[in-house]
């Protein structure tokens, strides 16, 4: 099988006000495959993460340098001539709390269609449906579509989040620790479901369970202290890694 | 083992004095509901609940009185509505910019000034309605008399605005970051954000914000005793003189009025449903503004 | 894509047509506040001198000023300060410190919730009826006092209560660790990290209260009075004197009511300068307590 990228990060240094988060990071991310960011706390993986919607730029101060190109269209996403907004609308996130918004579960995946316009009755029951079947929330909410999706438990709030972020085709599905908030059973779930979707959508996963990374995964970068240590496929990682300072974490010895 | 003793009997007779007052404030709504209740009973006796509630004149101080309180509801209402017209929406942008648009610095500074607006004595809101807009008015509305509900009602509402605006801003700032997060995250430009996601979560705040305005405006005074004119009158015409409940007290008390006949009577009559109107709005306020407590 | 591009473009103008509007709607008030101000100052400053200070009202438009509302504004304000601050802050120091959770303190709650926003004019009448009448006070600097003492206990509490409640418990804890009891943990801990913030409160419910004019009019304030209430200082024992708590008086808000009033414009420019002291008061005293909170929070930072 050819290797195709979906994205290539090029000397990404990121800087909060005078601190300096991200440190020359280059990786790339291939195309319908599960890559994993881990590492200790605070060694900057979700800010990484947050490089690829441009989260950052919704907070004064913040500044990027360097580039990531997102394939085929081959666009610098960070580069200050192009629109967060417009990178938002190709790649979608899926948060470390579920963070349902205050609507009906049906509102909840349409919001992101809405946002781009998109009001015809027919072409919104079709995505809501098609997406929710996506996240394998379906069964569970098909009769009650219209109830608030408070009414939901933790788990299934967090597919709805997810069922939200595909209703937009994105071209990268973006997880921040999403299993942080659930319980094992809800956590299981999820992580089926990412496996499942990677045949559809490239997906970038942060996690600080390590477990989760070799279970999901395809490649995972290990990360310490805003610079990337180590990238390899998944299995080579966790069985053989190059890096004494990723074998250490991986065997638990600090993080 | 004196000591002990002496010091369990100070603890305890400062712990009742604090507890007592604390307790004085019940006791003054009891004395309110009492004191209304028991004065308005008397102005009962001598004029039948329906004469008051469905007569259309409030004509008390005449030869031949006649007690409808409909004018002065209609005065109060009519003012009310207007200035919510002014307050609401302005009260409502200015949180939403407040909260999600204007950069810290700039917050930070306006939000005080903007305070300042309903710390302005009345009485000063009542003089610029009287003499600085109500002329104003007046060269684009040749019909409004001088004495008018509009030129007040105005008034009032930009000073509600600050109530309006900060309950308002304190119920959108409630809301969790996260939730505008996966609102931005899903493309939506900070308008679509804040009416979309922001409004719909902050409601209850929102909503007691609205109430607490309500609420402000139909208790007013000064503002429309000096402006609105001293008129009772069943009207929906802002451009007309009218009293309001509260203007209508003030008018009695300034002149002097012996105690226990029934034009003192009137006012506490006036004044028990002004406390009504008020009160239900007061306690959905507290309501509402609990829920947002427990929402997060 | 193109179709999404276009339809960013137009989302992005209005999200910037908003925020214009935004900050319009905001400056309104401000506008509005600055052309008060301006109106007012015309008006009325060049009235604005010794003699006005110093004179009583009159039917003199020229030679009419604002001794006895000054003065009357003060003593009021005495009153008030003295029995709203001690209930006050008591009740707030126990619904925080003291209370259980039980459907007494929810009682308390809702009812000082609710009590903050009866409008003034209806404390006019409870003053009226109980002080005025039934403890026989009389239309007096004492009756004005309490009845705005009465309107402003609300927000003292209130105050009180926001200020204390945001000492964290760690600090408590730390005290009866010590061995303290729970009045000395109030007065030696709450009290002294809470002063900025209940001082903040109790400044700006003096301000509200200085302004009042609906309650001080209902419980019979005169609107014409040339004369001042009896000095509290007299030349026998004991050398202090009360009897200026039992003596009519008006007030500042009452005189500056009293002369817009009037159809002459002499009178209403008299009005506007009334308007400028009330005004400069108000703000000063709001000015302060930003002051205060200000500098509190930079003294102390938990």
């Amino acid at each position: 099988m050819v290797k195709e990228l979906k994205a290539e990060v090029k000397k990404l240094n990121f800087y909060y006000g005078r601190v300096q988060a991200l440190k020359e990071i280059n990786l790339p991310i291939e195309r319908r495959k599960v890559s994993a960011l881990i590492g200790p706390s605070g060694c900057g993986k979700t800010t990484f993460l947050r490089c690829f919607n441009r989260m950052h730029d919704l907070y004064p101060h913040n500044r990027y340098e360097g580039e990531i190109i997102l394939h085929p269209d081959n666009v610098n996403i960070i580069s200050p001539q192009m629109d967060p907004i417009e990178v938002r609308m190709q790649i979608s996130m899926v948060f470390q709390k579920p963070n349902p918004f205050p609507k009906s579960i049906y509102e909840n995946v349409a919001y992101g269609l809405r946002v781009r316009g998109v009001s015809k009755r027919e072409v919104l029951d079709e995505k809501v449906e098609k997406s929710l079947r996506g996240a394998v929330l379906w069964d569970e909410v098909k009769d009650r579509l219209n109830h608030l999706a408070f009414d939901l438990s933790g788990g299934q709030q967090q597919r709805l989040c997810i069922a939200r972020a595909l209703a937009t085709n994105p071209r990268i599905l973006l997880f921040d620790e999403p299993t942080s908030a659930l319980d094992p059973t809800a956590t299981l779930k999820i992580e089926e479901l990412i496996v499942e979707l990677k045949n559809e959508v490239t997906i970038i996963i942060v996690t600080h369970n390590m477990q989760q990374a070799a279970r999901v995964s395809d490649y995972t970068a290990f990360m310490y202290l805003g610079e990337i240590v180590e990238y390899d496929k998944t299995d080579r990682i966790f069985t053989a890694p190059s890096n004494k300072l990723t074998e250490e974490y991986i065997t638990g010895r600090f993080g | 083992m004196k000591r002990k003793l002496t010091r369990k009997i100070k603890e305890g007779a400062i712990e009742t004095i604090l507890f007592l007052s604390a307790l004085s404030s019940v006791f003054i709504t009891i004395s309110i509901v009492v004191v209304l209740s028991y004065e308005s009973f008397g102005f009962f006796k001598e004029v039948p609940l329906i004469e008051f509630l469905t007569g259309r004149e409030w004509t008390p101080l005449f030869a031949e009185p006649k007690f409808g309180i409909l004018p002065l509801i209609s005065g109060t209402l009519l003012i009310t509505s207007i200035a919510l017209i002014v307050a609401l929406p302005l009260g409502l942008t200015a949180a939403v910019y407040l909260s999600e648009y204007a950069p810290h610095r700039l917050k930070e500074i306006i939000k005080p000034i903007l305070e300042l607006l309903a710390a302005v004595p009345t009485v000063v809101y009542g003089y610029f309605a009287l003499l600085f807009l109500t002329p104003i008015l007046q060269k684009f509305i040749p019909d409004l008399s001088g004495f008018n509900a509009l030129s007040p009602g105005i008034i009032m509402g930009i000073m509600i605005i600050p109530y309006v605006s900060s309950v308002s801003e304190d119920a959108m700032r409630a809301v969790p970051m996260h939730i505008r997060e996966g609102s931005y995250a899903m493309g939506a430009t900070k308008l679509q954000t804040a009416f979309k996601v922001v409004i719909p979560s902050a409601f209850s705040g929102i909503a007691a914000a609205f109430i607490i305005g309500i609420s402000r405006a139909i208790g007013e005074t000064m503002v429309v005793a000096i402006a609105a004119g001293g008129m009772p009158n069943l009207t929906a015409n802002p451009l007309e003189p009218v009293q309001t409940l509260t203007a209508y007290i003030v008018a009695v008390s300034l002149g002097d009025v012996p105690h226990g006949t029934i034009e003192y009577k009137t006012i506490f009559a006036a004044g028990m449903t002004l406390f009504l109107m008020t009160l239900v709005f007061n306690i959905i306020g507290f309501w509402l503004r609990k829920r947002i407590r427990e929402a997060y | 894509m193109e179709d999404i591009k276009k339809r960013i473009r137009i989302t992005k103008f209005l999200d910037y047509i908003f925020a214009i509007v935004g900050l319009l709607s905001t400056l309104v008030g401000l506008a509005l506040l600055f052309t008060l101000m301006t109106d007012l100052f015309m008006d009325g400053f060049p009235r604005l001198g010794y003699k006005f200070f110093a004179s009583f009202p009159s039917r003199f438009p020229d030679e009419a000023g604002i001794l006895s509302a000054w003065v009357g504004s003060f003593l009021v304000l005495l009153v008030t300060a003295s029995a709203a601050i001690p209930i006050g802050v008591a009740a707030g120091i126990y619904l925080e410190e003291y209370a259980g959770k039980n459907w007494l303190t929810n009682i308390i709650e809702i009812n000082i919730a609710n009590l903050a926003g009866v409008p003034s004019i209806v404390y006019g009448l409870l003053a009226l009826v109980v002080f005025v009448y039934f403890f026989k006070f009389g239309e007096s600097i004492l009756t004005g006092g309490l009845a705005l003492a009465l309107l402003i206990l609300p927000m003292v509490i209130m105050a009180t209560r926001e200020a204390i409640r945001a000492i964290p418990n760690s600090i408590r804890e730390a005290s009866y660790a010590l061995g303290a009891t729970k009045w000395q943990t109030v007065q030696f801990h709450i009290i002294p990290y809470s002063t900025g913030g209940i001082l903040t409160g109790i400044i700006i419910g003096l301000s509200r209260a200085i302004g009042e004019t609906a309650p001080i009019i209902t419980v019979g304030a005169l609107t014409f009075i040339a004369f001042l209430p009896s000095s509290p200082f007299s030349s026998e024992f004991p050398f202090i004197s009360f009897k200026w708590l039992f003596d009519p008086f008006t007030v500042m808000p009452i005189q500056m009511f009293n002369w817009v009033s009037r159809p002459q414009h002499e009178f209403q420019l008299n009005a506007a300068a009334a308007g400028i002291v009330l005004m400069m008061m108000t703000l000063l005293m709001n000015g302060f307590a930003i002051y205060i909170r200000y500098r509190f929070r930079k003294k102390i930072k938990w």
